[in-house]
């Protein structure tokens, strides 16, 4: 099991993945912050059965509106997070590591709406007020999930 | 006038927008404008009123691919102020993690960003359907990278383990000795990749440029050197200021690097690098320049690629002979008095020569901040290749004219965070 908070702490709402995931670690789950670069995505899930990933979206749905993904099953919507043409993100990964076999067996990915990415610290006001409900839902996924396997290899 | 306006994918979600416009009349190239959005200056305001020892730590927040290169610069600045010098066995380890960065980042550009655009795939996913072993090979080396960033910084992305003055705990000797197999066989591995590259067909465009680098006679240059150019310049890293400067351009919001004097850009990065380093490179990076039929100076920027290959060669090797001397160190960092200074620091990232330069105050507070990228270094000379790949180019359709200007700029690496996104490309064709 592992869970990746997705984000940048000084860019406003892009920081809410690394919050959620300060909170579960705190919690004593299995979570920490990750840039969201999708090589080492691609690393860091290597091996691990259960993955959730915690990311800000912008969609153009409204802020703190969650979106809860199933990316095993069906392929991620790539204009939700950071796609461009210069960056391998988490979408690039996951349908990467969909084509060459290396997708967990359960990932399932949280997506919280932004709205503001501008450079500074602290979220929006929308964003701020669901992180509790973002953390007792992949709480509650993680109790749903059963005891974690003796094994991490699937 | 006709004007077509080409759509270039989705939106980049943080970065803000970027943009690529042309004027084109009698079948000549009369304006080109590529505009960027720019976080360091943001970074450079939150740096003030901090203290010293936060400057690693945050300004590596400002780009998810090259952390370390503004951990050692910024470090670098903040010992210079602080009138303080770390011994070889801490540089080396730092050294090594810097190797670390140049695999992960050189791999995750070369093989997933730019690699697709000479196979005529859309993206990596593409790529990984129709060649699955060559994206393997990409994220196994990839993955030897993060590996080394894990033993000395403490994680694969953002270390911890690192700090002005040295790092936290010094990497266990046994861990780093530990990476040894994996490193020798991504050695391989990324000789393998000079191969596959230098047999792509390349854009055929060609510029003088003019290089500029760190230049070390005793090693390839990454974290220490003087400053030199193709043209004669050969500065300390604290005559930056003096040589260089940024100019305010109307239509984007960043900073683009001039020479002082000069009436050309300069190109920063693996290209660079390798005209004014090349003697320094190893043997096995050089035998590899010479089986892909590589000169001593490319200047031609699509073969870059290729260029970037060799310094992974090169990055695995040295970092092979880094792990194999690696005695753990105690102390982990040396002891540091805050006290009122200035101090620069200069290493190569991934992308090019990072220039950092900070104020402190008596407590070792920052008092002023100044962070010139190598993307903002370079926005002039990717400007001036757009403009010569647009002019040879302008019998191609819109969409593949995009194309090409988008492989063009990738030529650059451009930095995820620190740089661009070109969200429209705008043709007027008169």
């Amino acid at each position: 099991m592992l869970i990746l908070g997705i984000g940048n702490c000084y860019r406003s709402d892009d920081a809410v993945g690394p919050l959620v995931a300060d909170r579960l670690a705190a919690l004593g789950l299995p979570a920490q912050e990750h840039s969201g670069e999708g090589a080492a995505l691609i690393d860091a899930w290597d091996g691990v059965g259960r993955v959730i990933l915690v990311d800000a979206t912008q969609s153009g749905a409204a802020p703190g509106t969650i979106r809860r993904l199933d990316a095993a099953a069906e392929p991620l919507p790539a204009a939700f997070f950071r796609y461009s043409t210069h960056r391998f993100g988490l979408a690039e990964a996951v349908e990467t590591a969909r084509a060459l076999g290396r997708l967990p067996a359960s990932l399932v990915v949280y997506g919280v709406e932004g709205r503001c990415f501008d450079f500074g610290e602290g979220l929006s006001e929308a964003v701020a007020g669901v992180v509790e409900r973002v953390v007792s839902m992949v709480e509650g996924e993680v109790v749903s999930l059963g005891p974690l396997p003796t094994s991490p290899h699937l | 006038m006709e004007t077509r306006t080409i759509k270039v994918d989705a939106l980049a979600r943080v970065e803000g927008e970027g943009a690529l416009y042309v004027r084109v009349k009698g079948g000549v190239v009369q304006d080109l404008k590529f505009r960027i959005f720019e976080p360091p200056r943001f970074f450079e305001a939150l740096l003030v009123g901090r203290p010293y020892g936060d400057a690693p730590d945050i300004t590596s927040r400002i780009c998810g691919i090259c952390p370390v290169a503004y951990i050692v610069g910024s470090s670098h600045a903040m010992e210079a102020a602080l009138g303080v010098a770390v011994p070889d066995a801490i540089r080396n380890a730092r050294r090594l993690l810097y190797c670390g960065e140049w695999v992960q980042s050189h791999v995750l550009h070369a093989y997933l960003l730019h690699a697709p655009d000479f196979l005529g795939f859309e993206d990596s996913i593409q790529l990984a359907k129709a060649h699955p072993g060559v994206v393997e090979r990409a994220l196994d080396l990839k993955k030897t990278g993060n590996r080394i960033l894990e033993v000395l910084g403490g994680r694969a992305v953002h270390p911890v383990n690192t700090r002005v003055g040295g790092f936290w705990k010094a990497p266990p000797r046994a861990e780093v000795r530990g990476l040894l197999d994996d490193l020798r066989r991504a050695r391989d591995a990324a000789v393998e990749s000079v191969r596959l590259f230098a047999g792509f067909e390349f854009p055929d465009y060609e510029d003088d440029y003019t290089f500029v680098a760190l230049h070390h006679p005793d090693e390839y240059a990454i974290d220490r050197g003087r400053i030199v150019s193709n043209r004669g310049l050969d500065i300390p890293v604290a005559d930056f200021e003096t040589h260089f400067a940024e100019e305010h351009v109307a239509y984007s919001n960043a900073l683009h690097g001039v020479m002082v004097g000069a009436d050309r850009p300069y190109m920063v990065g693996t290209l660079a690098r390798y005209a004014l380093n090349f003697d320094q490179l190893s043997l096995l990076a050089k035998q590899a320049t010479a089986d892909a039929g590589l000169p001593r100076v490319v200047r031609n920027p699509f073969k870059s690629l290729v260029v970037r290959a060799v310094e992974t060669v090169y990055a695995c090797d040295e970092a092979v002979r880094l792990a194999e001397a690696y005695e753990a160190f105690d102390p982990a960092a040396v002891s540091i008095l805050p006290r009122a200074g200035r101090g620069t620091g200069c290493t190569e990232a991934p992308r090019g020569l990072c220039y950092h330069r900070y104020d402190l105050d008596g407590e070792g507070r920052i008092a002023s901040a100044s962070i010139v990228p190598p993307t903002s270094q370079n926005q002039k000379q990717i400007e001036a290749d757009l403009r010569g790949v647009v002019q040879a180019n302008l019998d191609l359709p819109d969409e593949r004219l995009k194309d090409r200007c988008e492989q063009a700029i990738r030529n650059y690496d451009p930095c995820i965070s620190c740089a661009t996104h070109v969200v429209t490309l705008t043709v007027d064709r008169d």
